[in-house]
């Protein structure tokens, strides 16, 4: 039987960017394993790494402007096959994963080595490259049960890396057993949810799913879902109440982990119920019929404020980060909550700009762990005096923290301030600006600790070699860059805010004619 | 085991029945129930089945643990390589009419062949490497393997 020839235009290199993307790191995963060789593990890393970070840059540059590219695996058009999207908001989330990916890695080279045991490098950096297609592919798929797997390929890998910690502290074993109940229950509430989709409307890719909603209105299972998603997402993103899993995750994990999971893993989380909540769910529906203003007001301002007086009282560096992470994460969700233009662009910025602060300050805690073996203050104490760079790389990503005008931290927080006026809410605004005074607490704190303290008189001396120096001052320099040029980060925050108010894209082009041979 | 005469011959006689069967789903899974999968299952349970009679060691020179542990990523490369080789001959990533664009469906089957040969390697060593992790408590993969 033969079937007629279908005609097909040759596909060139810049078509196969969006699916690059995920594969140039997935491939480095087996490769690693196959080689089974500790010398060329880092290296393989590094490039696929690289590669896929110019890869993002291709992909933002197309989409900075509006408009959206949308690849079809296996040649099956959407909404049957599953579709890669990329638009604003995403690309400029693979931009920062991958960004923070590339410098991280460098970073783990030493540091790594020092805290992990030796047999363990080749497998470490196979489930570093998993994880990291596990984000970008969470990042970029158009299809909500792809969504899923990419997720639990990120999760499961993480589970590792934080486990990998047990070298300098067993209690990181407990802390990644906590992470996977706690993240499993997360994955569990999301797959429900989309279980129920699948059930009321037949289909599972995103740009579809919109559209049957749309159709059907809020039915009841529609809403359940919805909270399902909502509830498991906000395990993943560590919103207020679910937090429980992150501060022990984070303190516990080898530093290189730490830098890659606090700058990249919840971001990407944020970004699944930012996808959810206003392409796959319209905001009229999220916001009018199931009235999430009462939820994340409440629970952002809950995380800004518990969270930061929490922070204000650790006496470990990388723990009182940790807190300060949950209390961040409550100003992405203020800023969703806003549902104007300025208070998604917030969101959408803070994102990338507390990714990269957050990069540099756990970079500066690895440092301090490299010399003086542990994050609690009594052990760093005056080793700012000890460590010129690292500690002014701990300085600049405090005031971003803070939000010091001129630090990329100021940007998102003015934008955040900016959107709660324009809704009228003053309260917030006076809010925000309250919890940042308790990040200058706790950061305070920091740096009274290595600088004021007269450092130990066998206190270790000297910065950290190169590798692990040079990514962190560039993370410094970023913090600044990006507090001072918003173009790039404003930019793409700006239109991705716009597109997601709009809703759905719609389907693309190619896949309205599947829709119609099918009859729907 | 020396004296277990019956259960010696029978698992002999029965292992490499296991494999050709494991084979026979493999190949046939694309018009019967099977494929990849539950053939890399019965695949490893030929190997899981020789390990319980003749002891881990005797299964472990036959399927040593270092192969396993390829095996495992060889699969993942098999797969990801169709989707490459479809994607060099200027079609999208894993479209299968690559592989006879003048006739695709029978480019389906071709792709799907070797998709499902991916599977089937990367199952079979899951599956023996999960058995060896409970089976041998100390870890298989000396330091300097790595």
């Amino acid at each position: 039987m033969a079937t007629a020839e279908v005609e097909h235009t040759a596909r060139t290199l810049a078509d196969h960017l969006p699916v690059l993307q995920i594969l140039v790191p997935f491939v480095a995963a087996p490769l690693i394993v196959l080689f089974g060789n500790r010398a060329l593990a880092w290296p393989l890393a590094f490039i696929a790494s690289a590669i896929a970070f110019v890869i993002s840059c291709l992909l933002l540059a197309q989409v900075i402007d509006g408009g959206f590219i949308s690849y079809a695996i296996g040649g099956w058009a959407p909404p049957l096959g599953i579709e890669y999207r990329v638009d604003a908001t995403n690309a400029l989330l693979l931009f920062l994963i991958s960004g923070i990916s590339t410098v991280a890695l460098p970073y783990a080279f030493t540091s790594i080595r020092s805290e992990v045991p030796k047999r363990n490098h080749t497998l470490f950096y196979a489930c570093y490259m998993l994880c990291f297609t596990g984000l970008l592919g969470v990042v970029i798929t158009g299809d909500a049960f792809n969504v899923f797997v990419f997720l639990e390929i990120s999760s499961l890998s993480t589970y590792v890396l934080v486990a990998q910690g047990a070298g300098r502290d067993k209690r990181a074993l407990t802390a990644a057993y906590d992470y996977l109940i706690m993240g499993t229950i997360g994955a569990t509430f999301f797959v429900i949810g989309l279980g129920m989709l699948y059930m009321s409307t037949g289909t599972l890719n995103m740009a579809d799913l919109a559209d049957r909603i749309a159709d059907q209105g809020g039915n009841r299972t529609i809403r359940a879902a919805f909270a399902f998603i909502v509830v498991g997402m906000g395990l993943k993103v560590a919103l207020m109440p679910l937090h429980l899993w992150l501060p022990n995750a984070y303190t516990f994990a080898p530093s290189a982990v730490t830098v890659f999971l606090a700058a990249t893993s919840t971001k990407a989380a944020v970004y699944v119920l930012l996808r959810f909540m206003f392409s796959v769910y319209q905001p009229p529906f999220v916001f009018e019929v199931n009235t999430l203003y009462f939820i994340f007001i409440p629970f952002a301002l809950l995380a800004m404020f518990v969270a930061s007086f929490v922070a204000v009282f650790q006496s470990d560096f990388k723990r009182m980060l940790a807190y300060s992470s949950i209390a961040q994460i409550g100003y992405m969700l203020l800023g969703i909550a806003m549902l104007n233009t300025s208070g998604l662009t917030a969101t959408v910025v803070h994102m990338f700009n507390h990714g990269i602060t957050k990069g540099v300050l756990f970079m500066g805690v690895g440092a301090l762990v490299l010399r003086a073996g542990s994050s609690f203050y009594d052990s760093i104490a005056g080793l700012g005096r000890r460590m010129p760079l690292t500690g002014a790389a701990i300085v600049v990503g405090g005031l971003s923290l803070i939000g010091v005008p001129g630090t990329a931290g100021f940007v998102s927080k003015w934008m955040l301030v900016q959107a709660a006026f324009e809704n009228g809410f003053w309260w917030i605004a006076i809010l925000v600006v309250l919890s940042s005074l308790l990040a200058v607490a706790y950061v305070w704190r920091v740096f009274e600790v290595i600088y004021l303290k007269e450092p130990a008189a066998d206190a270790p001396r000297g910065d950290p070699p190169l590798p692990m120096l040079i990514p962190m001052l560039i993370l410094a320099g970023a913090c600044l860059w990006f507090g001072i040029d918003t173009q790039l980060t404003i930019g793409a925050a700006h239109t991705a805010a716009e597109s997601l108010l709009e809703g759905s894209f719609g389907m693309a082009p190619s896949a309205a004619a599947v829709t119609e041979t099918l009859g729907h | 085991m020396q004296h277990h005469l019956i259960l010696r011959v029978i698992t002999k006689l029965l292992v490499s029945t296991i494999i050709l069967f494991s084979l026979y789903v493999q190949f046939h899974g694309d018009f019967s129930p099977g494929g990849g999968f539950q053939a890399g299952v019965i695949m490893a349970a030929a190997f899981i089945f020789y390990g319980l009679v003749f002891g881990l060691e005797n299964v472990q020179r036959v399927f040593p643990p270092w192969i396993v542990h390829r095996m495992m990523a060889l699969g993942v490369m098999i797969y990801a390589g169709t989707g490459f080789f479809s994607m060099f001959l200027g079609y999208d990533y894993l479209d299968y009419n690559a592989f006879a664009p003048h006739h695709p469906s029978h480019g389906q089957h071709y792709g799907i062949l070797a998709v499902e040969l991916g599977v089937l390697v990367t199952v079979t060593g899951v599956m023996v490497a999960i058995y060896y992790a409970f089976a041998g408590r100390p870890p298989q993969v000396s330091d300097e393997d790595w």
